[in-house]
């Protein structure tokens, strides 16, 4: 989803200033007169573009206060953090906290819950979105395609929370899938108290929210092939599935190996509102629903367990980090333009 | 003759498919607006036959009570709809006049130390210290807990957006540019003048992005604000439905049986049905803009 087209905008640096740059990132490269020069050079190019650098301060600034401070604060887990003392004030403890984490069940439970929904987010997306935009396709003209994809897209202009509030009337005792149950001469299901159902509940909500966004990421995707090669199938007798089989989707694969790649490098960031709102923060269904985001957000703001929170989360940082230089270091292999830098 | 006959067994075959195609179209399509039928129609019920029959797609005894309960003393709506109102209409106008002069550092060529402050910009989006230190310098270091600002701040700035501002800005004819500054006009002309009056369909994009964020977000709302009369809309959804006192904190509920459920969902409504309305209308702009960044 992300793209940072540097190629493109690289081609359009003037000359000199690309020369500036070049030098600025290894200045000491050059003999020394030389990069004495460009640095001159720099500098009289900072003081002509003055009030352009300044368009840049608001920015710079905002991400040194929320971004690049809070990132320093990762230390506080080898910390025993406390707030009279603050998070330089707090004494060292090295590996404590991770040792206490560890040593815990939970840190397999919340890595295998997230790794293991999230898979199974990205395979049932995929495959769920890749089908309605085949279908979309084939009645793209009708009058009836706009209907479909607006009630499609519907569910990503919903917040969790409402989601929440919905699968709650569908799931609850009086709600409308035990009356369904009921209805049908079955009996009653305790959802909130049953964890073994909540990865399929959990697959289905996060689908209903995300499929429409998806099959039009993939709609497009099929509108952008080449029409003149399903005129020459239909020439040559190809009927509709046919040419689904053998155009579609050999075509969509590059895009959907691009897409999957790039959300495998977000595989261990839950979405904390799924978790958090659709189960309604049941503490019987945390067995399988228990994921490292609300791991540490319950132990920061439930149990005020900083050590635990903060280990979680650097866990999370250091493997995420990782997975997203791998991740994109494939993508850039087979497509340099949707790769991320 | 017997041509014939085959051409329309295929117009048939053709139709029946189509047909096919339509069914589960539409089926998939509802499935997507039912949930949001139900809340429709149990706020519209009457408390017993909920608390009787469960929740139904069609009321069985249409009343309008929850909204009339509501709407009577509609202090706590009003007032997280104007939280959510001034935080959505200040973040969107800040976040996207800081995130587009950014975008048009980025986007010029000649822009000194250009890649540093890419990298410095786009390194964000790879690496961030997690929930626990942002948590204790917001509540620590900026003591923003329980002000609007701290609705506001955060997400001023979203990398992401830049990137698709910065990439749009740079696809701008290179001629505007050159015109501009043989006028002798100055950064700050140049951008009001001639870059934003170019480019407002990724602005209009970007904006409503900022916009939905903002709206339907409850996440800030859950971290740091305590006080009632902070609550953005969506924190207020959530608090009424796991804390039913927060609807009997009601001063005129004495006497009445509490319609707890449907007051619940009538306020669901009230709180997403007009904006859910505006941005299923504006809903090109979306997906112009995932287009724009999901494709090639």
């Amino acid at each position: 989803m992300l793209r940072l087209k540097k190629s493109s905008s690289e081609s359009l640096s003037a000359g000199a200033s690309a020369g500036a740059a070049n030098q600025l990132a290894a200045p000491h490269l050059g003999a020394a007169s030389a990069a004495h020069n460009s640095r001159n050079q720099l500098w009289r190019q900072v003081r002509r573009k003055w009030s352009r650098l300044l368009m840049a301060v608001p920015g710079i600034v905002w991400l040194l206060i929320f971004s690049y401070i809070p990132m320093f604060g990762v230390i506080i887990a080898f910390k025993d953090f406390r707030f009279d003392k603050g998070i330089l004030g707090s004494d060292w403890v090295g590996f404590d906290n991770f040792r206490f984490l560890f040593g815990t069940r939970d840190a397999l439970r919340i890595t295998f819950n997230t790794l293991f929904l999230n898979a199974v987010f990205i395979v049932t997306d995929t495959v769920a979105a890749i089908a309605v935009a085949i279908l979309l396709y084939q009645v793209q003209r009708h009058f009836l395609s706009r209907f479909y994809q607006a009630t499609l897209f519907f569910p990503y202009f919903i917040s969790w929370v409402i989601v929440g509030i919905f699968v709650f009337a569908l799931l609850s005792q009086g709600g409308v899938v035990n009356n369904l149950l009921v209805g049908v001469g079955l009996p009653k299901v305790q959802w909130y108290s049953s964890p073994q159902y909540w990865p399929g509940i959990l697959t289905l909500a996060h689908l209903w929210k995300s499929v429409g966004f998806w099959s039009l990421v993939y709609f497009a995707g099929i509108l952008a092939i080449n029409p003149e090669l399903y005129e020459a199938a239909a020439v040559d007798g190809a009927n509709a599935w046919r040419r689904v089989l053998h155009i579609t989707l050999p075509l969509l694969v590059p895009l959907m190996i691009i897409n999957v790649l790039l959300s495998i490098g977000r595989i261990f960031y839950a979405d904390f509102g799924l978790f958090f709102f659709v189960t309604r923060g049941e503490g019987l269904l945390l067995p399988t629903t228990d994921v490292i985001d609300t791991y540490v957000y319950r132990a920061l703001t439930k149990s005020a367990n900083i050590g635990m929170a903060s280990a979680a989360g650097f866990y999370q940082a250091i493997v995420g980090f990782t997975l997203v230089l791998v991740t994109n270091w494939v993508v850039r292999r087979i497509n340099p333009e949707r790769s991320l830098f | 003759m017997l041509r014939a006959q085959k051409l329309t067994a295929n117009r048939v075959k053709r139709n029946v498919g189509q047909f096919i195609i339509h069914v589960v179209l539409l089926s998939v399509g509802l499935m997507c607006v039912l949930p949001l039928l139900v809340i429709l129609s149990a706020s519209f019920s009457d408390e017993l036959d909920i608390a009787r029959y469960g929740y139904t797609l069609i009321p069985r005894n249409f009343t309008t009570f929850a909204y009339d309960y509501l709407l009577r003393v509609p202090i706590q709506i009003v007032r997280a709809y104007g939280v959510t109102t001034i935080v959505t209409f200040v973040g969107t106008g800040i976040g996207l006049l800081m995130m587009s002069l950014m975008a048009y550092v980025l986007s010029r060529p000649d822009t000194p130390f250009r890649k540093p402050l890419s990298f410095f910009v786009f390194f964000t989006m790879l690496f961030n210290g997690g929930l626990v230190p942002f948590y204790i310098w917001i509540t620590q270091g900026l003591r923003l807990q329980d002000t609007l600002w701290v609705l506001i701040l955060p997400y001023l700035f979203v990398p992401w957006f830049v990137l698709l501002l910065r990439t749009y800005f740079a696809g701008l004819p290179e001629e505007i540019f050159d015109s501009a500054k043989v006028d002798g006009a100055g950064e700050w002309r140049i951008f009001f003048q001639f870059v934003v009056p170019l480019s407002t369909p990724a602005l209009a994009t970007v904006g409503l992005f900022c916009i939905l964020q903002y709206w339907n977000d409850w996440w800030l709302a859950l971290l740091f604000i305590n006080r009632q009369e902070m609550q953005p809309l969506q924190y207020m959804l959530h608090s009424i439905m796991t804390n039913s006192r927060a609807i009997m904190a009601n001063p005129q509920t004495t006497g009445i049986p509490l319609p707890v459920n449907t007051v619940r969902m009538a306020m669901a409504v009230l709180a997403t049905g007009p904006a859910a309305l505006v941005f299923l209308l504006l809903q090109r702009y979306f997906i112009h803009g995932l287009t724009v960044g999901a494709l090639k």
